[in-house]
């Protein structure tokens, strides 16, 4: 008995466990965009991670010569309050990168509890989670993230609480997009009989949700998550652009950093096109890794 | 049919209201003395500030303001701003016009743009010049609008001496000025929401080209190009037409940033510049407003939506 229990499973998952691995090697074949844009993306996490060893001058740092070209010394250059580019540009992938996570990480986790209790129990939790989806929609996203902003993140400068509510208020406009489509493939499977078996054996609902629901439906979330980071990014540079980010001067975001030499930016290229560079670098990276996940993982996706 | 409309139309009722709560609620939630913002000291004496909660109504309870506030939104009385001290109503309807231009030339431009490069990339699915404009427009979505469009101004200043004229001209007073003034925050504005418009047009061309319609069309000797725009793009709009309006709140908020750089009096500036200066009535106003607009839109994509397509049932 005991012998037959130890040879089955090697048996059957040692050669499914060699043609994933081969399903692997071919994806990254037919995918050679997605799987150098998805190097780029895990670069840009180690180096944000790393930032404090890599950057060689603290982003605050002001003994340097005021608007200096990018050369040998300075990088990508010194900006108008006489900082070093290259540190802050390393550095701020904290922020950006981190609101960037935070807030998907946030968005994603309401829009799948909202669409696992709208999808599962259909009825009136269903009509209470579309009303509030609705009221979410209702304001222009970066109205909303504005409003929330002004009201709650009281704190100017870098703090757990104004990064949680920066955070937040992004996470609150990616909300309904995941919801919905999490909705949508709930009510797909719900119907399905290995639910109504689950069911049937007078399974709990949260225990139907948690380990046969949720684990169906994981495939569109994390697509609908790394496809939103990107948009993330965008935003938290937009929102310090306009002067409601995270504003101190030891944690730059790339907006940030743009919007402190926005005055000077005809002056000297480097001020604008290196943040710039790196925001678009960091969205383009995280939304061909996306498009390539999404292809990958749940072609059904596609036209979304 | 006017079943279904009656139906959504009291949802968006529903909508307006619990959005109304929400904003009032939050606007109440916030913290600091009222006071001190409307006296922009620090250290109002207790007088000054009981006659100005007074005047304002702060220590009626909550449920009597919020009433006296709707009640005040449908005889046009949106309250007065604590910073600006001016009617909240007549500075949005004043600067009403230039967003809506704003907006409708933004969509222009993202509709120009993205429609050629969708039935092209369709029409040429798979080869290179597919392949470029596909690779095109997902870099023109990684592109920051506020950076583009702040690169708009100064880099054709820079080089050619050429800026278009600061502040905003009414329309009617002259057109050409007008807009000179608006034409390249437009054009930062719709270049973003033409990359999606783009990538919906090709996926929704290359569904309809494979229809046996298209092949029927084709089989009786029709001219190709009449092929594809009067069958394929026309019966390819509904996809596009619904992302429109989903993106078309995306769109509004970008106003926020883009007139901001042109400094354009619009609602957009309105609402950033109420914002930093924590002038709530003003910010209350224009997100309610906002609100307003986006959901009688959304109302009307979904409404429009049933009209196109006949399929979809009115339940």
């Amino acid at each position: 008995m005991a012998s037959i229990a130890a040879s089955e499973p090697a048996l059957t998952f040692a050669p499914r466990r060699r043609s994933r691995a081969r399903a692997l090697v071919r994806t990254c074949r037919s995918k050679p965009i997605g799987v150098a844009a998805g190097a780029v993306c895990l670069l840009l996490v180690l180096i944000a991670i790393g930032a404090d060893q890599l950057a060689p001058h603290a982003p605050d740092a002001t003994k340097f010569p005021r608007m200096h070209a990018p050369s040998r010394e300075y990088p990508l250059g010194t900006d108008n309050l006489f900082r070093d580019i290259y540190s802050r540009v390393l550095i701020g992938s904290r922020i950006s990168l981190g609101i960037g996570f935070g807030s998907v990480a946030i968005g994603t986790l309401m829009g799948t509890l909202l669409g696992l209790v709208a999808g599962y129990f259909r009825g009136w939790p269903d009509m209470i989670v579309s009303r509030a989806l609705d009221v979410i929609l209702g304001f222009p996203p970066l109205v909303l993230a504005l409003f929330i902003l002004s009201i709650f993140k009281t704190d100017k400068g870098f703090s757990a609480a104004s990064f949680m509510w920066m955070s937040f208020a992004i996470g609150l406009i990616i909300t309904p997009t995941t919801a919905r489509i999490v909705r949508g493939s709930v009510l797909g499977i719900r119907s399905l009989q290995y639910i109504e078996a689950a069911e049937a054996v007078g399974s709990a609902p949260s225990r139907i949700i948690l380990r046969h629901v949720l684990p169906n439906v994981m495939a569109p979330i994390i697509v609908i998550a790394s496809i939103q980071i990107g948009n993330a990014i965008l935003a938290e540079a937009a929102l310090s652009f306009i002067g409601v980010g995270i504003s101190d001067d030891s944690h730059p975001s790339w907006g940030k950093m743009l919007q402190d030499t926005r005055a000077q930016w005809q002056a000297a290229w480097w001020l604008s096109v290196m943040p710039g560079a790196a925001i678009s670098a960091a969205v383009l990276s995280f939304n061909l890794f996306g498009d390539a996940l999404r292809d990958i993982l749940d072609p059904r996706l596609r036209s979304s | 049919m006017s079943q279904y409309i009656a139906r959504r139309l009291m949802l968006s009722v529903g909508v307006l209201f619990i959005i109304s709560v929400a904003v009032f609620t939050a606007v109440r939630l916030q913290p600091g003395d009222v006071c001190k913002i409307v006296l922009a000291t620090p250290d109002a004496d207790e007088q000054q500030c009981r006659a100005i909660r007074d005047e304002l109504g702060l220590d009626e309870p909550a449920a009597v303001q919020y009433l006296r506030y709707m009640g005040g939104l449908f005889v046009g009385d949106w309250g007065t701003g604590y910073i600006s001290r001016r009617a909240v109503r007549d500075e949005i309807t004043e600067r009403i016009p230039l967003t809506i231009e704003l907006t409708l030339l933004s969509t222009a431009f993202a509709l120009a743009i993205a429609i050629p490069i969708g039935v092209i990339s369709a029409v040429r699915q798979d080869g290179w010049l597919d392949y470029l404009l596909r690779l095109v427009t997902i870099g023109w979505l990684s592109i920051p609008g506020f950076w583009l469009g702040t690169m708009l101004v100064i880099f054709p200043a820079k080089w050619w001496g050429y800026s278009p004229p600061v502040g905003y001209t009414e329309f009617w007073h002259d057109p050409l000025k007008n807009l000179e003034q608006l034409y390249l925050p437009a054009f930062a504005l719709g270049l973003g929401l033409s990359a999606s418009l783009a990538r919906v047009t090709r996926s929704a061309m290359l569904e309809v080209l494979r229809q046996d319609f298209v092949r029927t069309a084709r089989a009786k000797g029709l001219n190709e190009r009449l092929v594809v725009v009067r069958h394929g793009l026309k019966n390819a709009m509904i996809p596009v037409v619904t992302l429109f309006g989903l993106q078309f709140g995306v769109l509004l908020g970008g106003t926020v940033v883009l007139e901001s750089i042109f400094a354009l009096p619009g609602l957009g500036t309105l609402i950033l510049g109420a914002v930093l200066s924590k002038d709530y009535p003003q910010v209350q106003g224009v997100v309610l407003f906002f609100a307003a607009v986006l959901v009688t839109i959304n109302l009307l994509v979904d409404i429009s939506y049933a009209w196109f397509d006949p399929r979809i049932r009115y339940a």
